[in-house]
């Protein structure tokens, strides 16, 4: 009878609930544990290289005080996504446990592959960790330069995305990478334009 | 009698009062002729605080006031680094980038070495910008110029 009888039913969605609320609770707190700074920088390959040159930028120090952390930019917010990039940092811990970049001199042979695989994520989701908080909606080109509220209607009007020409802002270029050779715009496009 | 101690303590008043008096003279002028440059201010005050000097941003860039001079930075500087790895500046005005951020471009002779070689990219005694380049604040200037360009 037990299980099956009217209380067995109650019974078993009663404990059914509980334990999903722990094991959910428990699951997504691990997580949100692991979107933390200080869980970040606990590892000495990201303390040591690139979130020392983080701290030189606006993004950590600023007139306002308004601050983006690493999960801000480099986890994506909505769940699925999340998941995705988490299951997928799987590979970091193997390349940590293989001290693949556990020096900064071989982080820095690897720098221009690891900003490649970085750029071409934000790249694949249209900056969308960068649109979190800046939105072209949002922007007031008043009060911008000229320059700067030229160049970004020029993106809206191309449909360009952030990373195209926002790169190296937190962190240090490659040695020998110029970003001129990605940026998007300048005379040969205008040309094809006109034709 | 009495008239004579009068005139006798009138005088040692008056010498009195003068000694003071230079006295005075003498300390006020001392401390005045010499003044730190740190202000006014006792040893164990703190010093006056420096002005807050905000870099300004000039639309159109900053007129020349002699044919060679190198051009003023009209912009703020604090985000672009100049180092081993590389220069901040020429990310908009390089030969490749400048047309398409609307940037000046990097004058022609920066490319030439001592040898006179020219280079693709920016010569290395051309290098460090900021050793010429240098961005400006809208202060008033503490003494007149009247230095009236050329």
């Amino acid at each position: 009878m037990g299980l099956f009888s009217k209380e067995g039913t109650f019974k078993v969605l009663f404990f059914g609930f509980v334990l999903g609320v722990i094991f959910w609770g428990g699951f997504n707190t691990a997580m949100e544990a692991t979107n933390q700074e200080s869980f970040c920088i606990s590892c000495h390959e990201m303390e040591e290289n690139v979130y020392q040159e983080y701290t030189d930028t606006i993004h950590y120090s600023n007139r306002t005080g308004v601050r983006a952390t690493c999960p801000d930019c480099h986890v994506p917010k909505e769940w699925i996504h999340k998941i995705i990039r988490k299951i997928k940092a799987s590979n970091e811990i193997y390349h940590k446990l293989l001290g693949t970049i556990d020096t900064p001199e071989k982080f820095e042979a690897k720098r221009l592959q690891l900003a490649q695989n970085e750029w071409k994520r934000m790249l694949g989701t249209d900056s969308r960790e960068c649109r979190n908080c800046h939105d072209f909606d949002s922007m007031d080109f008043d009060k911008q330069e000229s320059r700067s509220s030229d160049r970004h209607e020029e993106a809206i009007d191309n449909g360009w995305t952030c990373i195209q020409c926002h790169k190296g802002i937190a962190h240090e270029l490659p040695a020998g990478y110029d970003p001129a050779d990605d940026t998007p715009g300048g005379e040969e496009e205008d040309e094809e334009k006109d034709d | 009698m009495f008239k004579r101690i009068n005139q006798k303590a009138l005088f040692t008043r008056s010498i009195t009062i003068f000694l003071l008096a230079m006295t005075a003279v003498m300390f006020s002028s001392a401390a005045m002729s010499v003044q730190s440059l740190r202000g006014d201010s006792a040893l164990d005050n703190k010093a006056n605080k420096a002005g807050k000097h905000k870099i300004a941003t000039v639309e159109g860039g900053i007129e020349r006031s002699f044919k060679l001079q190198p051009p003023m930075i009209p912009h703020t500087i604090d985000k672009y680094k100049i180092s081993l790895k590389g220069n901040g500046c020429m990310k908009c005005h390089s030969e490749k980038a400048y047309k398409k951020e609307k940037a000046p471009k990097v004058g022609d002779s920066h490319y030439i070495t001592r040898d006179g070689e020219t280079l693709k990219t920016i010569s290395s005694r051309r290098y460090f910008c900021n050793q010429c380049h240098a961005p400006q604040t809208k202060d008033n200037p503490l003494v007149e110029n009247v230095f009236e360009g050329i």
